[in-house]
């Protein structure tokens, strides 16, 4: 009871030096916290998968298309429950600033293979109805404050002139994991008028979205429908939708990974800085250590002392800057817009964040408990801070 | 009366030298990621400007903003090559190529992840517009073969690519023959081939890009209007310095917003801690700052000499910060453009800009971390400090 007493009246001695070192602590927690939600958020396309997904691309790479009449051939794999299809446009909304992905999707089956997309059943059908309606997700539509009913032109890249589309259907993701930044449009729009225009290019996909009944049955499935196609014009690449959105991240990843050095560094420094407080403190103490010493005190009651009061200050500066992510995160997130569609705090964040904290205390507190603790009583009365 | 001396200011940085390595080690952590992620920045731009020659004209189809999502069909692509401002090469032919680029997906050496590879369809003409480019290893591919050469960092970075080896793709195996540099340019990161060879590879019957060189390089406006407004044709034409050096836009944006973000809240941590460590410095000299004051020394020379103290220690920092990032210039990157969604290998370029940029953030962080404290000690009246403790 008295060294908890004792630590909070050490700890408030330099009230200014205490609370800076609270701040950077603070600081550096949230900082970390945030960066850490930042690689979370770049995986987040992979862990909103789900395992009875398969996702069939051209072996080349995603650039090269399938033709139409595979999506018959796949339904005939055993174990396939159901197939759709989808095709990058790639289409710039206004300025090539405003990036969201859009796809043209065989509306009737990929709707049902994704249950995560929430749509209202009146919604669904006019879109359903509308061959130049899109539906789009909620956080799409807030941010460029879109309206069913709304016309949206899309300037194409990849298949030129201008598109206009009618929005008939916002949807909402069944949780937070889910991606509410698409934008979907009848495959059929698109495949029509690219026919009319250039012949050679009409009837191709560029990938098929394959479901199963068993996911335990992926990887046997994914090798019936590659062998289905081998030898052929347009050999095939099938894997499960989550080793699909992990490729997109592992080609990003060298980003990735001087993110999360970075989000390291932030810890040394404050590590840095905390050790720097902690090592003066002692420094002045050391007077007083050798007083408690020689009242009796030991060595291991010194050093606890220290310890117990680095730890503090870390822990509180810890917890205040886990408190402080939640909004800052939420703040990031509104100003981010589309870029990340999923992003939110997780849990194991908040687990690292209390590690770090609780780290940084202790190794800031290693070397002036251990010169306090050896301080003989002759050299420490004699000190002068 | 006259300033305190700057040996008095240096060596108190000396006297306790835990907190002064501490407090100059964290700045030079927040110096060392700002330098860092500036060259990365710098490295990626000087990369994809490079790639690009000033008098070489690039046309893609209108609309397009890279060359995979371009399409350039033999009727238009025979237009171009009418065009009289086309420079002519040694050989009495005009300069012009038209080449078919593509992405190939290929696992990574190390890991086997996949990534996406340009490969281009080359032609002679198209060697002889890229003057940067050189086969250091192997030899040149045979037109009409099914022979190709790797980029220097593809054949490094990538399962099959080195010499000798063979890549499969588009039912067929392709030889690796030769391996070239093209400096520090985006080449480095694509894979060449016979543009025929892999148009019907490829079941392709449209080039992707046209490339030619300008005659004249003055006369590029009058060329651009002439391709543009003519009605047969659906493209656009743009200088390929300013296409590639668009291409690096988006990336080099994002690496240094997230860089120059991280480096602020970094540096308040660092601000911090000098902070820290000149308040205590301040407060343990209270006496010597009485002595000072009562020598004679104006409170200006008593703030000058603790902020000069603070800015020393910012330097120290920061230059230990610029040691640590130079080094950083012996590596390079490799990760995927979003714009192109191809690989693209860069490396981290250390310009004078950079120095002095990453100097003076050391030397802002050391004088706000200063300021307070030495005004503190400024303020102080002789008769208190000298009593002091």
């Amino acid at each position: 009871m008295y060294l908890i007493f004792l630590v909070i009246k050490n700890a408030f001695r330099h009230k200014l030096r205490t609370t800076l070192t609270v701040v950077g602590i603070v600081v550096a927690i949230t900082a970390f916290g945030l960066l850490r939600t930042i690689v979370e958020a770049w995986y987040a396309g992979a862990e909103a998968t789900s395992s009875a997904r398969l996702v069939t691309r051209n072996s080349i790479s995603l650039v090269f298309s399938m033709p139409l009449t595979y999506a018959q051939k796949i339904r005939q794999v055993p174990g396939v429950a159901a197939v759709s299809w989808a095709n990058w446009f790639g289409g710039v909304y206004i300025t090539e600033r405003n990036f969201f992905p859009q796809f043209a999707i065989d509306a009737a089956t990929y709707l049902d293979m994704y249950p995560e997309f929430v749509l209202k059943p009146e919604e669904r059908k006019a879109f359903m109805v509308d061959r130049t309606g899109v539906v789009v997700g909620r956080k799409l539509a807030d941010q460029y404050g879109w309206k069913i009913g709304d016309q949206i032109p899309i300037r194409g890249t990849i298949f030129p002139g201008t598109w206009t589309f009618t929005l008939r259907a916002i949807y909402d993701g069944v949780d937070a994991k889910t991606d509410e930044t698409q934008f979907f449009f009848h495959w059929q729009y698109l495949n029509e008028s690219v026919k009319a225009r250039f012949p050679r290019r009409g009837d191709q996909i560029g990938v098929y979205i394959v479901e199963i009944r068993d996911p335990s049955q992926a990887a046997a499935i994914s090798q019936d429908v590659d062998a289905t196609f081998k030898n052929s014009l347009a050999e095939t690449l099938t894997e499960t939708e989550k080793a699909f959105q992990l490729g997109f991240v592992a080609m990003t990843e060298a980003i990735l990974v001087a993110v999360q050095a970075v989000s390291f560094v932030v810890i040394i420094i404050i590590m840095a800085v905390m050790a720097n407080t902690m090592a003066m403190t002692a420094r002045e103490r050391h007077g007083e250590y050798a007083t408690m010493k020689t009242l009796g005190f030991g060595n291991s009651f010194v050093a606890a002392l220290i310890f117990a009061e680095s730890i503090g200050i870390a822990l509180v500066g810890g917890v205040l800057g886990i408190l402080l992510t939640f909004p800052l995160a939420s703040g990031f997130a509104g100003a981010m817009g589309t870029l990340f569609p999923v992003f939110f705090v997780s849990q194991a964040t908040v687990l690292m964040q209390l590690g770090a904290a609780l780290i940084v205390g202790i190794v800031a507190a290693c070397v002036p408990a251990w010169s306090a603790a050896r301080v003989r009583i002759v050299d420490g009365l004699r000190s002068i801070a | 009366m006259p300033n305190i001396p700057f040996n008095y200011i240096a060596r108190n940085l000396t006297a306790r030298k835990l907190t002064t390595l501490l407090t100059a080690g964290g700045m030079a952590l927040v110096v060392y990621v700002f330098a860092t992620v500036l060259m990365l920045a710098a490295g990626l731009q000087e990369t994809l400007v490079a790639t690009g020659q000033p008098d070489n004209v690039m046309v893609i189809r209108r609309g397009a903003q890279t060359e995979v999502q371009s399409g350039v069909d033999r009727p238009s692509a025979a237009i171009i090559e009418t065009l009289s401002d086309i420079a002519t090469g040694a050989d009495g032919q005009k300069l012009i190529s038209k080449e078919p680029v593509v992405l190939i997906n290929l696992p990574k050496r190390g890991s086997g992840k996949p990534s996406n590879v340009v490969i281009r369809g080359a032609t002679a003409a198209g060697l002889e517009l890229r003057p940067q480019v050189k086969i250091v290893e192997g030899r040149m591919f045979q037109p009409g073969t099914s022979e190709i050469i790797a980029g220097k960092s593809i054949a490094n970075g990538f399962r099959g690519a080195g010499v000798g080896e063979t890549l499969r793709f588009a039912q067929r195996d392709w030889t690796v023959v030769g391996v070239f540099d093209a400096g520090r340019t985006g080449f480095n990161s694509e894979i060449w081939g016979d543009a025929e060879q892999l148009l019907q590879a490829f079941r392709r019957v449209s080039f992707s890009a046209a490339i030619f060189k300008l005659a004249d390089r003055t006369r590029f406006d009058a060329v651009k209007a002439q391709i543009e407004n003519d009605p047969r044709l659906q493209l656009e034409a743009k200088r390929e310095t300013k296409f590639y050096a668009d291409q690096s836009e988006a990336l080099s944006k994002f690496i240094s917003y997230l860089g120059i973000t991280i480096s602020v809240i970094f540096s308040i941590g660092a601000i911090i801690g000098a902070m820290i460590t000149m308040y205590a410095s301040v407060a343990s000299r209270t006496n010597e700052i009485g002595t000072l004051r009562a020598l004679g020394f104006s409170r200006v020379a008593i703030l000058v000499a603790f902020l000069g103290e603070a800015l020393l220690l910012g330097l120290v920092g920061g230059s230990i910060g610029l040691v640590g990032a130079a080094f950083m210039q012996t590596f390079s990157i490799s990760t995927m453009n979003f714009q192109t969604f191809a690989e693209i290998a860069f490396g981290f370029t250390l310009t004078p800009g950079i120095i002095l940029a990453s100097l003076a953030f050391a030397l802002i962080m050391g004088f706000v971390g200063g300021f307070l404290p030495a005004a503190r000690a400024a303020r102080m009246k002789i008769v208190d400090a000298l009593r002091a403790a």
